[in-house]
């Protein structure tokens, strides 16, 4: 049997490596929407992250400030979404389609600004195959831990889901409901970041729409999963295992598949919200109102 | 009217506010590049009439989202429904027999634009009324989804061993140019303008244009007035695919005139900030299209001095900005 090792453990180590960015950015997700703010944006968090992630790295040499930079540029797009959403009051769910077209364009003129490039940075460094050594892997592992107890066993996640559920129950005692939001829309923002610095670190360097919709993905998790964050970063190991198999079915170089394998978790997440979607658990009661 | 008239002021202020930032980032003057992007794009009858075609399918596709919009959906899906639109109404074109006369030819793929796109709005509203899907996810599965089936029945049965484009459509289907100095404008901007009117007409002045514009502003309302909501939301997603899919019009029989890769690529994103700026309303979107239809032709006759890239950023920029500002206006004037 010791063939079958041979081809499981590369391939669970794919699926892992791929299960990063889904996990990270629906755990971000399902911080930003318990506190009440339609999480539409993290699409925009995993492009920026990803784009400052490889930068970063390739102006300074080192994966560790990569991440760093990857994380500050989710929570910059967050605060971005916080201020047009909490602020100007803006609809949510437009503002985080104009955010996600904006990174779209705006990595790609970055690439054109910085590195006079269309569709690719220069090769920074990166973690490659590496799972053990990978940090944003222990960092997914260890938020898929502590998003949950934070938001059920916190005050500050209680607080968190207050502004979410009932925030005339925080203005009663006297707490900032837009501090709340701003403050886990912040956090989400930066694990999104972290999730968006996998992408670009694992492959050392930054490609046009390296996101490729999985942003919306790690959304379609977040509602699937009944907002619990738990839930939604375990599922994000499914969609990764989809993914996964793509890669492997383009391998066989079957005509058919070089088109539709890329296809499968598109067509996953879409099954998968249209079977069990709307049975599961209430959004957050006051999720996109002021 | 005039709060709506405010609030696209101010967004296409701030927009080009952003704009120059960018400029000024790139190390160019904005004043300079913004009179260069005038200058340069009115200057020749080729650069107007290439606004005009840009502007063409953005008609189409802003009507498209703005429809979905008034009934309170949002139609991301565009992209899809214009891909599919596009493919649908080139393959038509191609299987038509060479001497098939304009008057069967054109109404027919104009049709297979319709009925591509309306296919895969109808399936985002029925997931949405039967599954309760949000549309915007949907949609945006869809895109990526559709995408690759295009491709895959373009590589299988349309593209020209090798190469990224199908065979010619048949001479009848094609429209004509406008003629305006060898640039892509053609008669598909009649046949925009005359939608525009239709659903001026359908929106301002029908029962069905109240239904749906009733589903927009109080769901709970429409109900108790006994509008079938469901049906109502299916109807309007399925309009609005068509709508999208039929700037295929202007770029295949009016352009094109065949199948190629890539074609209309971004044009259904472009169509929500169309929506968006044109306030929903069809006058509005027409003017909406010409501005943006001036940034991207405009943006490509600059691009000596800033990236294209910069006009990408824009469009996004022109959605936040719309949406920021028209809660402003609506607290300023209450």
């Amino acid at each position: 049997m010791s063939w079958l090792w041979i081809v499981a453990i590369p391939f669970a180590a794919q699926v892992v490596r791929i299960s990063v960015p889904y996990a990270l950015a629906s755990l971000g997700g399902a911080l930003t929407e318990r506190s009440g703010v339609i999480d539409l944006a993290i699409e925009a968090k995993l492009l920026a992250g990803a784009f400052a992630a490889a930068a970063v790295a390739h102006a300074t040499g080192s994966t560790w400030l990569g991440l760093a930079g990857g994380m500050s540029a989710g929570v910059a797009v967050a605060l971005v979404q916080a201020f047009c959403a909490l602020w100007l009051e803006a609809d949510q769910v437009i503002v985080g389609v104009a955010l996600n077209l904006m990174m779209l364009g705006g990595t790609r003129f970055l690439l054109q600004v910085l590195y006079h490039e269309g569709a690719n940075s220069p090769p920074c460094p990166e973690y490659g195959d590496a799972v053990l050594a990978n940090p944003t892997v222990w960092l997914a592992v260890a938020a898929a831990v502590c998003v949950p107890l934070a938001l059920t066993r916190t005050r500050w996640g209680l607080r968190l889901r207050a502004a979410g559920d009932r925030p005339d129950a925080l203005v009663a005692v006297g707490a900032s409901v837009k501090q709340e939001r701003v403050a886990a829309v912040a956090v989400g923002g930066a694990l999104a970041g972290a999730g968006g610095a996998q992408l670009a670190l694992a492959v050392g360097g930054f490609v046009a729409n390296i996101s490729q919709g999985r942003g919306y993905m790690a959304l379609v998790l977040v509602i699937l999963s009944g907002w619990r964050p738990g839930w939604a970063a375990l599922a994000g190991v499914g969609i990764a295992f989809a993914d996964a198999l793509n890669f492997r079915l383009q391998i066989t170089g079957l005509p058919v598949l070089r088109e539709l394998g890329p296809l499968l978790p598109y067509v996953l997440t879409l099954a998968v919200l249209v079977i069990f979607g709307g049975q599961k658990q209430k959004p957050p009661e006051s999720l996109g109102k002021l | 009217m005039k709060k709506e008239l405010q609030a696209a002021a101010i967004a296409l202020l701030a927009s080009m506010a952003i704009g120059s930032v960018l400029v000024l980032v790139v190390g160019q003057s904005p004043a300079h590049v913004w009179w260069q992007m005038v200058v340069r794009t009115f200057s020749s009858w080729y650069d107007v009439g290439q606004l005009l075609y840009k502007a063409t399918a953005l008609v189409f596709t802003g009507l498209g989202v703005a429809l979905a919009l008034d009934a309170g959906l949002f139609n991301i899906g565009g992209e899809a429904q214009l891909g599919a639109g596009v493919l649908a109404c080139a393959m038509v074109g191609t299987a038509l027999p060479a001497g098939t006369p304009a008057l069967v030819a054109i109404p027919a793929c104009t049709l297979a634009a319709a009925v591509a796109g309306g296919a895969i709005g109808w399936l985002i509203g029925v997931l949405r009324v039967t599954r309760g899907a949000h549309e915007v996810i949907t949609s945006i599965m869809l895109d990526a989804i559709v995408a690759g089936i295009v491709l895959w029945i373009a590589n299988a049965y349309v593209f020209v061993n090798g190469t990224a484009t199908g065979l010619p459509i048949a001479r009848g289907a094609e429209l004509p140019s406008l003629g305006m100095g060898g640039s892509a404008a053609n008669v598909a901007l009649v046949l925009a303008l005359a939608v525009a009117g239709a659903m001026w007409w359908l929106r301002a002045r029908t029962t069905w244009g109240q239904a749906w514009r009733t589903v927009g502003a109080d769901r709970e309302a429409a109900r108790s007035a006994g509008i079938a909501v469901g049906r109502v939301q299916i109807l309007v997603m399925t309009g609005s695919g068509a709508l999208c899919g039929l700037a295929a019009t202007s770029l295949v029989l009016g352009h094109e005139h065949a199948y190629e890769q890539g074609l209309g690529a971004g044009v259904g994103f472009l169509g929500i900030s169309a929506a968006l700026l044109g306030r929903m309303h069809p006058v509005g979107i027409v003017l909406a299209a010409l501005v943006l239809g001036f940034l991207s032709s405009g943006g490509l006759a600059v691009d000596d001095l800033v990236p294209k890239e910069l006009t990408e950023v824009l469009q996004g920029v022109v959605i936040l900005a719309i949406a920021a500002a028209v809660p402003l206006v609506r607290r300023a004037s209450p």
